[in-house]
């Protein structure tokens, strides 16, 4: 299911003295299947811009397309397209309103009035999908889960409505290191096996680093950077000089490879970077 | 080592005395030593922030005890010396600015301690030079970036003149750079005035700057030492943090990786420095 963002801008208050424009001209293509990564410093664009891909804003100035249907058109389909592109937010645990797992998945799919059968086979899968075995958690109160645990419950509140797309805003700020791991192997799963096409916004550049494929940056309402992720992060003084970093390990090759070592571009992840850095020392080895 | 908090036997726990008590800290004997940075770290629900909550008196103990420079937070009498004592600074910057203009946000403590006018202006204008805030002093707290909001918090409860800070994971809802300015500005305000830091935190990147961590688990300490002596290297050590849910600083990850692979890095490695100093040390 494409999704196509046309010359999109926005603004607050429009028409007031305080209008304030937070948009520009904006064009994005995301292919069926792709996993895309976004970063930006707090107030560039993302979440705005987030919200016009599952119809939470409808463009009053450039167009978006999703699946090929105009969110502006009069006959678009909105809940349908809500249900096709899935939004979880940042804190999603404050999404969560019933008294239990169950019954919290179950929102969503009950409003489409579909069958029992068919509600109970959804929340099942669904559950299983972000690793909560229904046996376990179906009936769990809401406020007995730990920060990772009510977090996978309310993707799994979204992935009840089959959706094709989901729109990741932030899910892991405040978790610690155990709910971080256990979100992002979700979230892999997910795209890997249920081939679900992943928009995951962050301020963590470790998390997109390990990933997404393919990474946006924005800074001031603006998409300035688009390629694949290890390219990104190869421009190092272009993302330092809006606010961005490096994932932590890009900053220890970077400093070794001015001390000298001969490493390759574009390490990203730990293991990685052990292997890489074992054979640069026994090169060094091999010369002494 | 003078002591500024101190916990003794401290419980807590919430809806206490009803059918659906929750026990959060149980039996907790610890202190924070005037001068260092301490910081908390354990999984989400494992008691830190109820434990900071009794450091100024924002909750107190179902039994044991805490004193603040000797003073019981159990008496309320005791609690506004306490919370000049200590400030707090919570996630969220939001949650917490209260005036239209960051110059008045700050004045707020000071004006609620009565202080003359000259007086606070003084405290205002010397919080906004030591948080590097001053261009900042007329804008709208909404218009700043989520980091200098949180700097704008920081400042806010150093115009207090507080002994002792609690940050409760100030940098967790912040961008990289705000990450870094909120972390650097508060080990300012502990190597340049001397301030005693708690900073409750899931980042080991910020742990590893302290002078001194505690690891929650269960509403307990588990662990406690300098970040070098906790994150040391050896199986059951690695196996005992990762049961508690926590990573290894990334160089004592890549230290630990090559000495795997044959190498001789010390065990003790836990900032990018040091990685990279033993490195050079190994092909020299």
């Amino acid at each position: 299911m494409p999704i196509d963002v046309i010359n999109l801008s926005h603004s607050y208050k429009t028409g007031t003295p305080f209008e304030h424009k937070v948009l520009f001209d904006v064009n994005l293509h995301i292919s069926d299947g792709e996993f895309v990564g976004l970063i930006g410093p707090t107030r560039s664009g993302k979440t705005t811009l987030a919200q016009y891909l599952n119809a939470l804003y409808i463009p009053r100035q450039g167009r978006v397309l999703i699946d090929n249907e105009n969110t502006a058109d009069k006959k678009a389909d909105l809940v349908s397209i809500r249900h096709r592109v899935g939004y979880v937010f940042q804190n999603p645990e404050y999404q969560l309103f019933a008294p239990t797992v169950g019954e919290d998945i179950a929102f969503g799919p009950i409003n489409q009035n579909l069958p029992q059968e068919e509600i109970d086979r959804l929340v099942k899968g669904s559950m299983e999908m972000v690793g909560l075995d229904f046996n376990t958690f179906c009936h769990r109160d809401i406020f007995a889960l730990s920060g990772g645990q009510k977090r996978r419950a309310a993707i799994a509140g979204v992935l009840a409505c089959r959706p094709k797309v989901l729109v990741l805003d932030d899910i892991t700020s405040g978790l610690d290191p155990r709910g971080r791991e256990e979100i992002m192997k979700v979230v892999k799963d997910l795209h890997l096996s249920q081939n679900i096409t992943i928009l995951f916004i962050s301020n963590s550049m470790d998390e997109v680093a390990l990933l997404a494929r393919r990474l946006l940056v924005m800074d001031n309402g603006k998409i300035i950077m688009d390629g694949p992720t290890r390219e990104v992060f190869a421009r190092t003084e272009k993302l330092r000089s809006i606010g961005l970093e490096l994932p932590e390990i890009s900053i220890i090759i970077d400093s070794l490879q001015s001390a000298g070592f001969n490493l390759p571009r574009g390490i990203l992840t730990v293991d990685e970077a052990i292997s890489e850095i074992a054979a640069a020392l026994h090169l060094r080895e091999g010369h002494q | 080592m003078e002591k500024i908090i101190e916990t003794s036997a401290l419980t807590y726990a919430y809806r206490a005395g009803s059918s659906k008590e929750v026990r959060a800290l149980q039996n907790i004997n610890m202190a924070v030593h005037k001068g260092e940075i301490l910081a908390i770290t354990g999984q989400n629900g494992s008691g830190k922030s109820t434990l900071a909550r009794h450091f100024n008196g924002l909750l107190t103990p179902t039994s044991g005890r805490v004193l603040v420079n000797g003073l019981s937070t159990d008496d309320r009498n005791n609690i506004g010396e306490i919370r000049k004592k200590v400030g707090m600074v919570f996630q969220n910057p939001d949650n917490q600015l209260v005036s239209s203009i960051v110059e008045e946000d700050i004045a707020f403590g000071p004006e609620n301690l009565g202080l003359p006018q000259s007086e606070i202006i003084e405290r205002v204008d010397w919080a906004l030079h030591i948080l590097n805030l001053e261009e900042l002093r007329r804008e709208t707290p909404h218009n700043l970036s989520a980091g200098q909001k949180q700097q704008v918090a920081i400042a806010g409860v150093l115009a207090m003149k507080p002994e002792c800070i609690i940050l409760d994971e100030p940098t967790a809802h912040l961008d990289p750079r705000g990450r870094r300015e909120v972390l650097e500005s508060s080990l300012r305000l502990n190597r340049e005035e001397g301030i005693t830091l708690v900073l409750l935190t899931h980042f080991m990147n910020e742990v590893i700057h302290c002078s001194r961590m505690l690891i929650m688990d269960s509403g307990t300490v588990k662990v406690e030492g300098s970040p070098r002596e906790v994150f040391l290297q050896g199986d059951e050590q690695i196996e005992k943090l990762k049961q508690m849910g926590l990573d290894y600083p990334v160089a004592s990850r890549l230290a630990a990786g090559l000495n795997r692979e044959g190498f001789n890095l010390p065990s003790d490695i836990i900032h990018h420095e040091e990685f990279i100093a033993s490195l050079c040390q190994l092909t020299s």
